[in-house]
């Protein structure tokens, strides 16, 4: 792995490597150069099968970050390659082309965390939610707690425990406040 | 590959027309197509999810799939919860295994947090794994010959089913979801007898592949209706993330207990089956020798599981437990294949983020789309059935 990653560290500005575990490391690459990145990770260095694609929101940084995981078969080996975007301009190029099954998740990301990626197959269709007109439901400022009150209605009789206090005198009643 | 005389060949050089993208032009004024949804009720359908199919006659010219009928938004209600409290969202995310959840969620937690958890717990996870996937494998092997009118050997797949659902009410007192796997071990060592009990089940067991090797596998229409089709291609492994059963039933031998070997997979001693037709018949093969092979993997753990000692390593106050901030993603393999999760602490009591990698995420989306083009609206339901789609974990 640590070839791999001194082969790309230079050739595509990839940072922040962490070896994670023996088999799994992390690497961050900027925005225009991850989609050549993987494209060379996946037909050069062998990373033949995609794990997952799936986002962060880092709202205190005004970020997202794009988390895809390439498993190289052979090697038994994987590489998370971390991607920060814009928060107020969330767009990324789309990946569909390189795995057919890339622009699913390219469309549920699209859906919960509002992630565009211009050109990928039926991402501006629904996927799991169905005529959803609020903010994406996976970002960090999405309240679910207010949507529920707002959208739901409370059932007569029903009474309410919060669950860290109910737990905490069932589990350490001795702990003080 | 081996050829099924009795399969209908159509043309489809000329018809349907297909666009620059290779998209079939589809007029549905023209009363050339019919629009049919199958699902979200019904009973060719695995679970909440239906299919949009295009059909001209009795041909599938386009599929789409459409999930969303069983969406809790888990991952999201995990980022407001603290890392315990996450047991029993994650469990849900998949029903008939939830010990895969259990799994993946406890050792993401435990890397995170530095924590090796004791040589009992290690042993006991593999065992509760193998039985999670047993139990699964028992509905799944005869189901699909119960898909296609052979109910009888699903039938007595419940029943075998119900024993070792008994064994896991003796080890975990829950059936379904059993919450056996905590953040730095296991909750119980083995209760008295249950080794006799669990060895009379899986004699049991068996007995029961034998008769059902007779019902299913060797009916003249089981294969008519199986062999030759649903077929995987091989260059469709890579191309669109196939794993497990699915992946092996094309001559690829990838399992993750094999290629990165967890708990104590690396002590056991077994060879996953490969076939090489990839069809509906060998992927119900591929499955037949994964429930035999777990038969005998549950006897080798049983023999090696120590019956006393550590089961959790210690842990903080979990109400108050901060994971140091960091990344990672840990998969198993469940009886569907690669079963993954990433996790992402920001060093706060609550999960930064939570995402669950499951095997149906690309078998029934973009996989079952691709398979179903050209196929006959009968065959629907079996190629359903044999990639073992189940939508709660494409939803989360």
């Amino acid at each position: 792995m640590e070839n791999i990653i001194k082969d790309i560290e230079s050739r595509f500005q990839v940072s922040d490597y962490v070896q994670q575990r023996p088999e799994l490391a992390y690497a961050t690459v900027k925005k225009d150069l991850a989609i050549a990145l993987i494209t060379h990770l996946r037909d050069i260095e062998g990373f033949t099968h995609f794990v997952l694609l799936t986002a962060v929101d880092w709202l205190e940084e005004n970020k997202f970050q794009l988390t895809y995981i390439l498993n190289h078969p052979d090697k038994k080996v994987d590489l998370g390659i971390r991607v920060f975007i814009d928060r107020a301009n969330p767009i990324m190029d789309s990946a569909h082309h390189l795995w057919a099954q890339v622009a699913t998740y390219q469309r549920e990301l699209k859906e919960m965390f509002g992630i565009d990626f211009p050109g990928s197959p039926r991402v501006d269709e629904d996927f799991i939610l169905e005529g959803w007109d609020d903010i994406p439901p996976y970002r960090r400022d999405f309240d679910t707690l207010q949507y529920s009150r707002d959208t739901y209605f409370p059932r007569e009789g029903r009474s309410t425990n919060d669950p860290a206090e109910h737990m905490k005198k069932k589990l350490y009643p001795d702990e003080e406040k | 590959m081996k050829k099924n005389k009795t399969l209908w060949q159509p043309d489809r050089s000329k018809y349907p027309e297909h666009d620059s993208n290779g998209k079939p032009i589809v007029d549905l004024q023209s009363q050339k197509y019919t629009k049919l949804w199958q699902g979200p009720n019904h009973p060719g359908v695995t679970g909440n999810m239906s299919l949009e199919l295009t059909l001209s006659g009795d041909e599938i010219v386009d599929a789409k799939t459409h999930v969303g009928y069983l969406h809790r938004g888990f991952e999201k209600l995990m980022e407001r919860r603290t890392y315990m409290q996450c047991f029993p969202l994650s469990i849900r995310m998949c029903v008939p295994e939830a010990d895969s959840n259990e799994y993946v969620l406890s050792t993401c937690v435990e890397e995170l947090a530095g924590i090796e958890i004791p040589e009992a717990a290690k042993w006991l996870r593999t065992l509760a794994l193998e039985m999670a996937r047993l139990q699964v494998l028992l509905r799944v092997v005869p189901g699909i010959g119960a898909t296609l009118s052979l109910g009888l050997g699903s039938q007595w797949g419940m029943y075998m089913r119900e024993q070792i659902l008994d064994r896991f009410e003796e080890l975990t007192g829950g059936r379904i979801y059993h919450m056996y796997m905590l953040p730095g071990g296991v909750r119980g060592h083995l209760p008295d007898g249950f080794k006799k009990r669990m060895e009379q089940n899986l004699k049991d067991i068996e007995q029961f592949v034998a008769k059902i090797e007779d019902l299913i596998f060797t009916n003249s229409v089981f294969k008519k209706r199986t062999v030759g089709r649903g077929i995987i291609k091989p260059e469709w492994v890579s191309q669109y993330g196939i794993v497990g059963p699915n992946a092996r039933g094309a001559g690829f031998k990838r399992d993750v207990r094999k290629d990165y070997p967890y708990l104590k997979y690396s002590e056991l001693n077994f060879d996953p089956y490969v076939g090489k037709d990839s069809d509906i018949y060998t992927r119900a093969q591929v499955r037949k020798h994964d429930l035999l092979m777990t038969v005998d993997l549950i006897r080798q753990i049983l023999d090696k599981v120590p019956t006393s000692g550590d089961l959790r390593a210690k842990t903080p106050n979990v109400l108050h437990w901060e994971i140091p901030k960091g990344e990672t993603y840990v998969r198993s393999e469940s009886s569907r294949g690669e079963y993954g999760m990433y996790m992402v602490s920001d060093g706060s009591k609550y999960p930064r983020r939570v995402n669950l990698r499951g095997p149906s995420y690309t078998h029934a989306v973009a996989l079952l789309e691709k398979m179903l083009i050209n196929a006959n609206i009968s065959d629907v339901h079996a190629i359903m059935v044999s990639l073992q789609t189940c939508p709660p974990e494409i939803e989360r």
